[in-house]
């Protein structure tokens, strides 16, 4: 799968292989790029990155504040003032973690604070659930920041190394989450191959931020903005955000360069030739859609795989080309845009993506894993069969759901 | 997929530590692994799932194991509260900690087609480790009788997973474990 010269890289940068949750990946990555704050509130499935973190720091393995707060909204708060000040800083959460810190997302952005928050994702109240879905990350996609979601824990490893030097690109300056399935990957032990941290830290050098707290060249952040500025403020950060997919590529040029992978804002299985597509985010769903297709494939359909990593900004134009040619597709998600037009909030961009291009694929918003409602391989196989047999006229499917 | 095993605890007695030292141990060896718990609610005493899949290739799926190729059971008592082999395939393993002739009888009587090993995994972590922690005992006697990893990569894991005594501790009760399951 690697080319020659890549691999010729990755033996080089690689240090160890080892089983890992991608909590406990996301927290290498955290000490690899060698962060100088951070500020968190337990929540599960997020709590196993912090305590990671605060035993690399009790061992001295990490140089970092490690800031203790109570609550979400002081987490991301403190995060806020300490990206302010130049000092590169993590925080994670997840659930009614992200719900409260809502409205701090905002002003991170705002502020055009390049924070990284990974969000190990889970399903909202009421009623109570410590399981797995999408809602918290779906509810935060409009505030601003950049969302990648990863699907396994080598990938979340990598993103968050890649999530710095994006957020910190003097043409984004934006905060960046790194979202996956909770439990389902977050305490998922599998391997991970971890980086020498010299190759990280070339990777993601410190060069210093204009425009940051400083007492001894004093400037303002966040000031009052009057109707007759307020709006080139919230442009700029739009045309900052939309800077993210060019970015994104030109730094994943450059990591695979130097540690032999790259995952691109989204990823092609199978789809070249596919009469039908299955597209997804997040690591189960998209695991096991992947081992439906090579099902069908087998059985002679042609089926093929879109797993979406960049969610916002939203990568419109290689969808659309993905997308352009199959006779049929389903989006598979991991939440529900209550009362929307269709109930996949991944659904209702793809569908308007098309749209904006004139085209008219048709679709099937597909809801699944719901509060982490098991998901089998078997369920992504019928889907494909829906498809390929263009049988249903149904738009809206709401998998696994008991009658 | 070289295996596919799910193993039944209860909160607190290690099922999910147990599939992640196989899982480190697999990968240990270069090859692929997944140790994934299903949580009920987090408490002590709630039973616990925590499945285990190795193999020589990149797995991919990420549903819970459903028709394993191996279980184990770490609570004697769930054998008469859940059918603990569901879905077992036939000629699968079943390795089950108790003491008791009678539960391993009935859980021998109930599926004649598969290979059912016990070991008295409690008395061996009593002995060990003075706490009926019993993950590393029941673990033992599943690579004893499913040869899935070699014992020396999980002494080694459990070196790293441990520290200092409690991994010596951890590990006896490993080998003593191995040596005394039984086929029946």
């Amino acid at each position: 799968m690697l080319a020659g010269l890549q691999r010729g890289a990755r033996e080089r940068a690689v240090w160890r292989r080892a089983g890992l949750t991608t909590n406990y990946a996301v927290a290498f990555a955290v000490k690899a790029v060698d962060v100088d704050v951070v500020a968190v509130y337990p929540i599960t499935p997020q709590t196993t990155i912090v305590e990671k973190i605060a035993e690399f720091i009790h061992g001295g393995e990490l140089r970092a504040e490690l800031i203790h707060v109570e609550s979400e909204h002081s987490a991301l708060s403190a995060a806020v003032g300490a990206a302010a000040t130049g000092a590169r800083t993590f925080t994670a959460t997840s659930s009614q973690g992200l719900e409260l810190m809502h409205e701090v997302l905002h002003i991170a952005s705002g502020l055009r604070l390049p924070i990284v928050m990974a969000v190990p994702t889970r399903a909202l109240s009421a009623p109570i659930s410590i399981h797995n879905d999408y809602s918290d990350i779906m509810n935060a996609r409009d505030a601003g920041w950049a969302i990648l979601i990863a699907s396994t824990a080598q990938e979340a490893y990598d993103t968050v190394i890649q999530a710095y030097r994006i957020a910190e690109h003097p043409d984004v300056q934006l905060p960046v989450m790194v979202a996956y399935d909770g439990y389902l990957m977050s305490h998922t032990l599998e391997p991970v191959e971890l980086y020498r941290e010299e190759h990280v830290r070339e990777f993601v050098p410190r060069r210093g931020r204009r425009n940051v707290l400083d007492v001894r060249s004093p400037i303002t952040l966040g000031a009052f903005a009057t109707p007759d500025n307020y709006y080139e403020f919230k442009y700029q950060q739009e045309a900052a955000l939309r800077n993210v997919e060019g970015v994104l590529r030109e730094v994943e040029a450059d990591f695979a360069a130097r540690f032999g992978a790259s995952y691109g804002p989204l990823e092609a299985y199978r789809l070249e030739d596919a009469d039908y597509a299955l597209v997804t985010y997040g690591g189960a769903a998209t695991g096991n859609a992947r081992v439906a297709v090579d099902m069908a494939r087998e059985r002679g359909i042609r089926v093929g795989l879109l797993r979406i990593r960049l969610y916002r900004p939203f990568p419109s134009a290689p969808i659309i080309t993905a997308l352009a040619g199959v006779k049929a597709f389903a989006v598979i998600d991991r939440a529900i845009a209550y009362g929307s037009p269709a109930p996949g909030p991944l659904y209702k961009d793809v569908a308007a993506a098309l749209y904006m291009e004139g085209l008219t694929v048709p679709g099937i918003s597909v809801v699944h894993g719901i509060g982490q409602r098991a998901m089998y391989v078997e369920d992504f196989y019928g889907v494909i069969k829906m498809l390929a047999e263009g049988a249903s006229t149904d738009k809206v499917l709401f998998l696994g759901l008991r009658e | 997929m070289e295996v596919e095993a799910r193993f039944h605890g209860r909160g607190g007695q290690g099922a999910v530590t147990a599939v992640q030292l196989l899982a480190s141990a697999a990968i240990a060896e270069g090859r692929y692994a997944q140790a994934f718990p299903e949580f009920g609610p987090e408490r002590r005493g709630a039973p616990v799932r925590a499945y285990l899949r190795i193999s020589d290739r990149y797995i991919f799926r990420r549903d819970p194991v459903r028709e394993p190729s191996a279980v184990a059971v770490l609570d004697p008592g769930l054998v008469l509260v859940e059918d603990v082999l569901a879905g077992l395939r036939p000629g699968g393993i079943a390795v089950i900690n108790t003491r008791s002739g009678e539960v391993a009888a009935k859980v021998k009587d109930s599926r004649p087609d598969v290979d059912v090993h016990v070991v008295d995994a409690e008395a061996i972590a009593m002995e060990v480790l003075g706490r009926p922690v019993v993950n590393t005992a029941v673990l033992g006697a599943f690579i004893k009788a499913t040869g899935i990893v070699s014992p020396e990569s999980v002494r080694r894991i459990i070196e790293d997973s441990f520290p200092g005594r409690l991994a010596e501790l951890n590990w006896r009760a490993v080998e003593m474990a191995m040596g005394s399951v039984k086929r029946l």
